[in-house]
């Protein structure tokens, strides 16, 4: 086992601010002084970051609120915080992503008014510019989005509702299934208004659930029980933190990262047998669908509709159920991963695809900020 | 540093900068001396060139409906009130609300204008129908 990254990775630029209590300073202001202080330290420039790492104890999603602050569209990006370790653990993992040429330069940022907080230091950070207008989060910008994709494509209300019906075809023939009962196009439509143009209908389940899941190496995984299933490609892209930020309201960074990791994975969509992408709003599986290529951009209404992507449709599209009618308890990316493992497997009971190989897995996070594809395959497709 | 600038620490930075002017009355963005693209939310640097030479302006409070959407309340919650993504003429997008007509009568495309109003006593930027009451 190699298992090294020494040699890996190494560090050409270096950003202090001044210390001691900086009043009337935002903790977000602090690190960017941080951050230009170190790329004229390199020589680079902010366009030229393409990773960025970041934590800060107060923010669940200190990555994205990073590189939206600083206006970065990051490749590789990673928030884990576990303490004041995380910035020495992300050389481990900067390194590790340089290595294998998923990022080339690596921002790792910090800044902080612990001291002057409470002294006229500014506290919660760029959300504040949305949260006093009160936007019940995050369906609000999942709404925002939907207005925007039926006044430039003319989208309906009815096809935003075909999602949940052809999700709720699929929780019904899958057990584990929280939502079974038959629902139609029309209880969507008259369900509550929650935050117009979407109802509760519209809207994900709110579940309890646990998972998990383990990964080996590809060497060592032919002698596990269970057939195993194996990673062919990933990629990462960021493109916002909050809503107003996102540049365009009708493309994801689905359109760029499922490309990449496909382009990994050797693998064209023709070669997909089932979707598995994260369904928190029937607006997300327009736009992923949409962003994956599977129509042009504007056509996912007419994509999703008349059972296309339901059982025994033209295209299998979270066959569990999805977070519509299936699970999701607050973070659902695991849940969709573990799905495509059971296709894989062949261990999907009444809902599985006959042959399923290859499947293509989204992970969204935020406000539809940041996304992540995967691409899964059966054993025998490496 | 700015009209209202007494209230702020040698050294204060975007956000308190931003506050102060709007508690000032003044609707304040940001202009790159880098590039001349305007920034909003305030920034320590230019989201589209990554400079540190970031001036203020007066924003024109002109803009237009990005983006709609309609929060829905119980009753005795209070009313139903619109959220939008506006488009500033300068070029930033923010949030807000757009107000003086019903929340669900707020159309993508509609001209609007800035003013400093209140959201439970907060000051706030909202805009109403451009040529209402202006």
């Amino acid at each position: 086992m190699s298992g090294s990254l020494r040699g890996a990775a190494s560090i050409v630029g270096i950003g202090l601010t001044d210390f001691g209590e900086l009043p009337g300073r935002s903790k977000m202001e602090i690190m960017a002084e941080a951050v230009d202080l170190a790329l004229k330290d390199a020589g680079l420039t902010l366009d030229q970051v393409d990773g960025v790492f970041g934590a800060d104890f107060a923010e669940a999603m200190q990555g994205l609120y990073m590189a939206e602050y600083l206006g970065l569209h990051p490749k590789y990006i990673d928030g884990t915080n576990i303490g004041g370790s995380a910035f020495v653990n992300f050389l481990q993992s900067a390194a590790s992503a340089i290595q294998a040429g998923l990022c080339e330069v690596a921002l790792i940022a910090y800044g902080s008014n612990a001291r002057s907080a409470g002294r006229g230091g500014r506290g919660p950070g760029p959300v504040m510019y949305e949260t006093v207008y009160k936007p019940r989060q995050p369906i609000n910008s999942y709404a925002l989005a939907a207005s925007r994709h039926m006044y430039e494509f003319g989208t309906t209300r009815e096809q935003l509702a075909e999602v949940a019906v052809a999700a709720r075809k699929w929780a019904q023939l899958n057990p584990k299934a929280v939502e079974r009962d038959d629902i139609t196009v029309d209880d969507v439509l008259n369900a509550r208004p929650v935050v117009d143009p979407l109802t509760v209908r519209d809207c994900c389940l709110v579940t309890d659930a646990g998972s998990a899941l383990i990964m080996v190496s590809t060497d060592r995984a032919k002698d596990f029980p269970k057939k195993p299933v194996h990673l062919l490609g990933v990629a990462t892209e960021t493109t916002h933190s909050q809503i107003a930020c996102m540049a365009d309201l009708t493309r994801t960074a689905v359109a760029d990262a499922a490309p990449r990791a496909m382009e990994m994975a050797g693998i064209t969509l023709d070669d997909v047998d089932v979707v598995e992408l994260y369904d928190a709003f029937t607006i997300n599986t327009v736009l992923f669908l949409e962003d994956m290529g599977f129509c042009p951009k504007g056509e996912g209404g007419n994509f999703v509709s008349g059972g296309h992507i339901a059982p025994g449709g033209g295209l299998p599209v979270n066959t569990n159920g999805g977070g519509l009618s299936c699970v999701h308890p607050g973070m659902y990316g695991m849940f969709l991963t573990i799905e495509a493992v059971e296709q894989l497997r062949g261990q999907a009971g009444h809902r599985q695809i006959d042959g399923a190989e290859i499947a293509l897995c989204n992970g969204n996070g935020g406000l539809l900020s940041s996304q992540v594809t995967a691409v899964l395959g059966a054993d025998g497709t490496l | 540093m700015t009209e209202s600038g007494n209230e702020l620490p040698a050294g204060a930075g975007p956000d308190a900068i931003y506050a102060a002017g709007l508690a000032a009355g003044e609707f304040k963005i940001q202009k790159c001396g880098g590039c001349g693209e305007h920034v909003f939310y305030p920034r320590q640097l230019c989201t589209h060139c990554g400079s540190a030479d970031l001036g203020w302006v007066t924003a024109s409070g002109n803009g237009t409906v990005h983006a709609t959407s309609v929060v829905r309340q119980r009753p005795e919650a209070g009313d139903h009130y619109n959220i939008a993504l506006v488009d500033l003429e300068e070029g930033p997008r923010m949030m807000s609300r757009v107000v003086d007509i019903p929340a669900d009568q707020v159309k993508i495309g509609d001209p609007v204008t800035a003013f400093i109003g209140e959201i439970d006593g907060e000051q706030v930027i909202l805009f109403r129908p451009a040529g209402d009451g202006s």
